[in-house]
């Protein structure tokens, strides 16, 4: 039989990193994630691993940091007011090429916002989000199960790539309540990866350092052209996505997280109604998906894409067709959800 | 022959680069002297901060990361839980540990963290010019107070070592100062002291070190050293703040 469990989407992302072996959470409070901090404070003392409050998301960050370069699987969770925050830390973690994994349970913004869930932190998780020529694995679940298990493969990536990996859901999927299927262990053993470059002590070896200050002539430049060469082979070999209907389909619904689910919602409406609506719901936003949409832009007479915002992710959705495909946009930002009925209506004058 | 002087195996043998009169260098050597006299080289991980000390990593054989601006304690904090029986420090300055790190500093050791920092005082901020720091004196001529400090507009020298020692987490705090052999003499008791502090999992340690910037200063080397005697520990009061070790 299997192991099902009801859970909030929040407490499944922190039983997912418990799974895959996160021996360090660092958290603050910050509605809507709550429960996840609450969570790991319980789970992580009665597996014997490390929970410590900070005083501030910079703090957590880089405690986080800290716990990364000795070797560990470490995690931060926040929303977005406490990602802004966070970002100077992840700028230094990819500097230093260290592993690490962040949750971002986004609220409405900008400022403080609101506490409702809400997709405005596309860009700044998608592009980098700190200083600097950078990118990080942004990974968008669209079910409490999808909290679960992308937020144990983010342990993997990170570790694989030495980079930090954005786990990117909002208030809506934090909340919700699903049966979840536990699998137990790491998706990869630890053993995994070696390694080789943490500080531990420099017992029977030379003394390592960790730094992302790059001085002498050349030096940075280099460094940069190396993470671009890790960045090109994440987007070669890491692209996720899920697509459905698109066969017959005249129009593709384009949306992640919470607005997936919507979109779905508005796929089996619209084809009750006749229209032959597929769906392409992108699991990883950076690498974006981009092959599979410019593959369809030729057969297809458009593109709408759902967001909780005023429209970041369109764009991805715009380079990817390369103007070959028109790209309708239908958003609510501040949290603001998109109605199924107004999807229907706007698909059925799109393909008038 | 009895070799009386060399270098300590937890010093690189890169030439530093910091300015003559500079006090980094002799701290540095401090820290290396008692690392080697307590055999813990292998298993010391350092932190350094941003600021003159920035490539403290060239000059320690040991394992050292860089941090973020001020967040040394944070990043200590994490290595220290997850590797318990390793040595885990900071080098951090007067701005970077009170000022634009104040909250780190304060809640590592309000926790009670068992990791040492050894915190440079030499009242300016070095690597970017000579600018006011959180600790320069009233009245002091920086960069960015070409009039002396004024409290009414700059505020008070921050006396971020008392404030620590009334915190319930804290286990041992010392000023000192390396202007002279006696104190250095006396510095280098004081980050042995701190260092076995930790070894002794007694909790949060900081050796305050009241160091010379001549530079900065805009005085010779040799008044800096005065300066230090004279100015800054009229301020700030040598000696042990808080020992609950």
């Amino acid at each position: 039989m299997e192991n099902r469990v009801l859970m909030k989407g929040n407490d499944a992302v922190g039983e997912g990193a418990i799974q895959a072996g996160c021996q360090a959470y660092f958290g603050y409070p910050i509605t809507p994630q709550n429960e996840l901090t609450a969570y790991m404070a319980k789970r992580m003392i009665d597996e014997g691993r490390v929970f410590i409050q900070a005083e501030s998301e910079i703090a957590a960050i880089n405690m986080v940091f800290g716990a990364s370069l000795a070797g560990t699987r470490a995690m931060t969770s926040s929303s977005s007011p406490g990602i802004s925050l966070k970002q100077e830390g992840i700028s230094y973690m990819v500097g230093c090429e260290l592993p690490g994994v962040i949750v971002n349970i986004q609220r409405g913004g900008p400022g403080l916002g609101n506490i409702s869930g809400a997709q405005g932190d596309y860009f700044q998780a998608t592009r980098g989000g700190g200083h600097g020529d950078y990118y990080v694995i942004v990974l968008a679940p669209a079910s409490v199960q999808e909290m679960y298990d992308l937020t144990r493969e983010a342990f993997d990536l990170a570790d694989k790539y030495r980079n930090p990996v954005i786990v990117l859901a909002d208030g809506i999927l934090g909340q919700m309540l699903e049966p979840v299927k536990i699998v137990k262990g790491n998706p990869q053993p630890n053993s995994y990866i070696k390694k080789d470059w943490i500080l531990d002590g420099c017992k029977r070896r030379e003394p390592r350092m960790i730094r992302s200050l790059l001085m002498e002539e050349g030096l940075l430049e280099e460094h940069n052209w190396k993470l671009n060469k890790k960045y090109e082979m994440i987007k070669m070999s890491e692209v996720r996505v899920e697509t459905e209907n698109l066969e017959d389909a005249e129009l593709a619904l384009v949306g992640y997280g919470t607005s997936a689910r919507i979109s779905t919602e508005a796929m089996k409406a619209a084809r009750q109604k006749g229209m032959k609506v597929g769906i392409v719901r992108p699991i990883t936003l950076w690498p974006f998906p981009q092959k599979v949409i410019a593959e369809n832009a030729e057969k297809l007479k458009a593109f709408l894409v759902l967001e909780m915002s005023l429209g970041q992710m369109v764009e991805d959705v715009r380079l990817a067709t390369n103007g070959r495909c028109p790209v309708y946009f239908y958003g609510r930002p501040g949290g603001g959800i998109p109605e199924v009925d107004v999807i229907v209506d706007r698909i059925e004058s799109i393909l008038k | 022959m009895k070799k009386l002087f060399s270098r300590p195996e937890s010093l690189t043998e890169k030439e530093n680069l910091y300015c003559p009169g500079c006090g980094h260098g002799i701290v540095h050597r401090l820290i290396a002297e008692v690392i080697d006299e307590l055999g813990t080289r292998e298993k010391t991980i350092g932190v350094a901060p941003v600021g003159c000390a920035v490539f403290a990593y060239d000059y320690w054989n040991f394992d050292v990361t860089e941090a973020a601006h001020g967040r040394p304690p944070a990043v200590a904090t994490g290595i220290k839980r997850v590797l318990p029986d390793r040595i885990v420090f900071t080098y951090q300055g007067d701005g970077d540990l009170a000022a634009i790190g104040t909250a780190e500093t304060i809640h590592a050791a309000n926790r009670g963290e068992n990791i040492t920092i050894i915190f440079i005082n030499n009242g300016v901020y070095g690597m970017t010019g000579g600018q006011m720091a959180p600790t320069t004196l009233i009245a002091q001529k920086t960069a960015t107070t070409p009039l002396g400090r004024d409290p009414k507009i700059a505020g008070y020298p921050i006396k971020i070592s008392e404030a620590l020692g009334q915190l319930d987490g804290s286990a041992y705090i010392e000023r000192v100062a390396v202007n002279s052999p006696k104190n250095i003499a006396k510095a280098k008791k004081a980050i042995k002291k701190a260092f076995q502090t930790q070894l002794e999992s007694k909790g949060f340690s900081l050796v305050e070190v009241l160091s010379m910037c001549p530079t900065g200063w805009d005085i010779s080397p040799v008044e800096a050293l005065k300066w230090v005697e004279e100015k800054m520990a009229a301020t700030f009061p040598l000696g042990v703040i808080k020992d609950k070790t």
